[in-house]
């Protein structure tokens, strides 16, 4: 028996890269393991390009991905050693142009706020200190109450409803079968409403440094409450850690998401992170229609026309934008930094984004507005 | 695994990427062995890439290549089963029961059932292609849904049973990529990330539809183009726009505009936002002159 069940010896190599594969992070399942080995029996005796390719189309690797994809199939199949480590940022990260730049910056524009932040700051301070113990509090508040309480939109579906604008014809005839084609009724129809798309843009940069930990524990619970979350963390570089912060387990999903956030504290060029993050396609969709929520202080280095560019470009595509920086303290807040009073007329709000409590009473009062 | 045996004449992905020539259509090696594969296992083939590389032309062009008809189901958020399978049609069926009278009438006939795009499909799987547009538009219940179909191509309708395919109907997806596809729905697919083009290769396909477009033409605008996708912008020109832009340079050109001129002027076919416009006006006239160089 088990000798019918081995493999022919020249199938072993393409089952043992499947094997590579799955042990890199790449979903294969086994059905496409027999569609490789199908195509490759199909295609008959070619080019290594014509195995590479049908490994592409059968195995499907996330386009992202195809540069691993690629390093795998040449280390298994062509005996490549030259694996490059360093190169292996093929992930969902978009890197900003002239990195190096924003370090020399920092120092700079770090003097030239300084006089105006530096009483906001102090002031911030002692209204900060109640809310810390209550973070824990407000993260459960936004589990518990987002889903009932987070913007909606019209959906395209339709329910049922006593009253609503469209007949159901469907019900209608249903009921009127029953009564000798008699109708007696008509039956109604209503737009289902659905739960809108947000967007979360958090500033991870070395300004922000105090808020970021808390703004990530706050993302994470709000991915787990409601479906159709996106986040995404901005510094010198634009990362996408909507994936990892699906896993359930806080502590292992904030590792995993660090682990592939690499600008944490560094220097921040908000207007170009928000360029980058509307040039991919893919990217810009997000924010379409969505009620989208930045948390950032607007302490940009870099060009203030990019940043104002961008925070325009982005408040056409939203539902709502909202803007919170831990710099405004009251209602009564008025923004000192040129980057700040450049955005103000294009964001919908702009307040306090200083404590969790904060940050989470916004975000559930999203719903109760209509957008300006 | 199934294998298809009846592909007329096409067994190599040469023989397909031939025969997509005939229809007007450039393939590279990597589409080329995708959709082979997908034809010849009986697998749905997904295809995705950024607006504008190709993806709905594609489907076309095998559609084209097979002589088939072409079956386009459009995604759109909300879109549900009475949209995507079958419908029926109930004023008539309520017109039926009055004119009936006393007299016993069956209202879940042929006559009454309305041909949605996935059933006309599965009810002529060796004459049609079934194309599903933009399926990152749907919302998740409706991939949850195609799952089944694409598994097992049938769908019960409670009134009068289950309507299987006789044969693996051929089924080709396309996604915008707005979202993540589930992974469950790639599974069952062949699948192909379709690139821009080579310069060389869009130049070719410039000429291949655009009959009037002479090669140097062709040429420049790929150039042009080439490098607007290097720009950010929010919507970087796909083919089409390439295609478009040769187009309307070359009738310009035709009317006695001048070379350079008559591409400036048509910049409206390849860049459709005012900002792309205007973030780039300043360095047109450089960008056009290097291009045509």
């Amino acid at each position: 028996m088990s000798d019918e069940l081995q493999l022919p010896q020249a199938a072993r190599a393409f089952v043992s890269f499947v094997a590579l594969l799955r042990i890199n992070g790449f979903a294969v399942a086994p059905e496409q393991t027999t569609a490789f080995l199908a195509a490759i029996e199909l295609l008959g005796p070619r080019s290594m390009e014509a195995i590479r390719l049908a490994g592409l189309a059968t195995l499907a690797p996330p386009p992202e991905r195809r540069a691993t994809y690629d390093r795998l199939f040449d280390l298994h199949f062509l005996g490549s050693e030259a694996i490059d480590h360093a190169g292996a940022e093929d992930e969902e990260v978009v890197r900003l142009q002239e990195e190096g730049r924003g370090e020399d910056e920092t120092l700079l524009a770090d003097e030239a706020n300084e006089s105006g932040l530096a009483a906001a700051r102090a002031e911030a301070l002692v209204e900060r200190r109640f809310a810390a113990s209550a973070t824990g509090d407000a993260l459960r508040k936004l589990s518990r109450e987002a889903p009932a309480r987070l913007p909606r939109r019209r959906g395209h579906r339709r329910m049922r409803s006593r009253r609503g604008p469209l007949a159901d014809l469907r019900r209608t005839l249903r009921e009127s079968v029953r009564n000798d084609g008699e109708v007696l009724r008509l039956g109604r129809l209503k737009r289902r409403e659905r739960p809108r798309k947000v967007l979360l843009l958090i500033d991870v940069s070395g300004s922000m440094k105090g808020r970021t930990d808390d703004n990530m524990k706050l993302s994470h619970a709000l991915v787990h409450a409601i479906p159709h979350v996106e986040v995404f963390t901005f510094g010198t570089r634009l990362t996408r850690v909507t994936r990892p912060l699906r896993l359930k387990r806080r502590e292992q999903a904030l590792s995993a998401a660090a682990h592939l956030v690499s600008d944490w504290d560094g220097g921040t060029r908000i207007g170009d992170a928000l360029q980058a993050f509307l040039a991919v396609p893919r990217f810009g969709g997000y924010a379409r229609g969505a009620a989208v929520v930045i948390l950032s202080d607007g302490l940009e280095r870099g060009d203030p026309s990019a940043l104002r560019d961008a925070v325009a470009k982005l408040s056409r595509r939203a539902w709502r934008l909202s803007w919170m920086t831990p710099l405004a303290t009251g209602p009564g807040f008025q923004p000192q930094t040129e980057a700040l009073i450049a955005i103000r007329r294009f964001v919908d709000d702009l307040v306090d984004g200083g404590s969790t409590a904060a940050i989470v009473s916004h975000v559930l009062s999203l719903g109760q507005r209509k957008a300006a | 695994m199934a294998v298809r045996g009846n592909i007329v004449g096409i067994d190599s992905p040469e023989a397909l990427e031939r025969a997509l020539r005939t229809a007007y259509y450039l393939a590279d090696d990597g589409l080329a062995t995708a959709a082979y594969l997908g034809l010849a296992l009986g697998k749905p083939l997904l295809l995705e890439g950024a607006p504008g590389v190709g993806k709905t032309e594609a489907a076309k062009a095998i559609a084209a290549v097979l002589g088939r008809r072409l079956i386009r189901l459009q995604c759109y958020e909300g879109i549900d089963a009475s949209a995507a399978l079958y419908e029926w049609n109930y004023p008539r069926q309520m017109l039926a029961i009055r004119q009936a009278g006393e007299e016993s009438i069956d209202i879940y006939g042929e006559t009454f059932l309305i041909e949605r795009p996935m059933l006309a499909a599965l009810r002529a799987p060796d004459s049609t292609v079934l194309l599903i547009d933009e399926i990152d538009r749907a919302d998740q219940e409706f991939e949850a849904f195609l799952l089944e179909f694409l598994s097992d191509f049938q769908i019960s309708i409670p009134e009068r049973g289950t309507v299987r395919a006789a044969e693996r109907p051929v089924v080709v997806l396309t996604s915008n990529r707005t979202r993540d596809l589930h992974e469950a729905l790639r599974r069952r697919c062949v699948y192909h990330w379709i690139e821009y083009p080579t310069a060389d290769r869009e130049a070719r396909i410039v000429m291949m539809r655009a009959s009037s477009v002479a090669e140097s033409t062709a040429r420049a605008v790929v150039a042009a183009v080439g490098k607007l996708r290097r720009e950010p912008l929010s919507k970087a020109p796909g083919i089409a726009e390439a295609v478009d832009w040769a187009e309307a340079a070359t009738l310009l050109h035709e009317r006695g505009a001048r070379w350079p001129d008559a591409f400036k002027r048509s910049i409206g076919v390849a860049l459709k936002d005012e900002e792309d416009l205007t973030f780039i006006s300043g360095r047109l006239d450089a960008l056009i002159a290097e291009a045509a160089a």
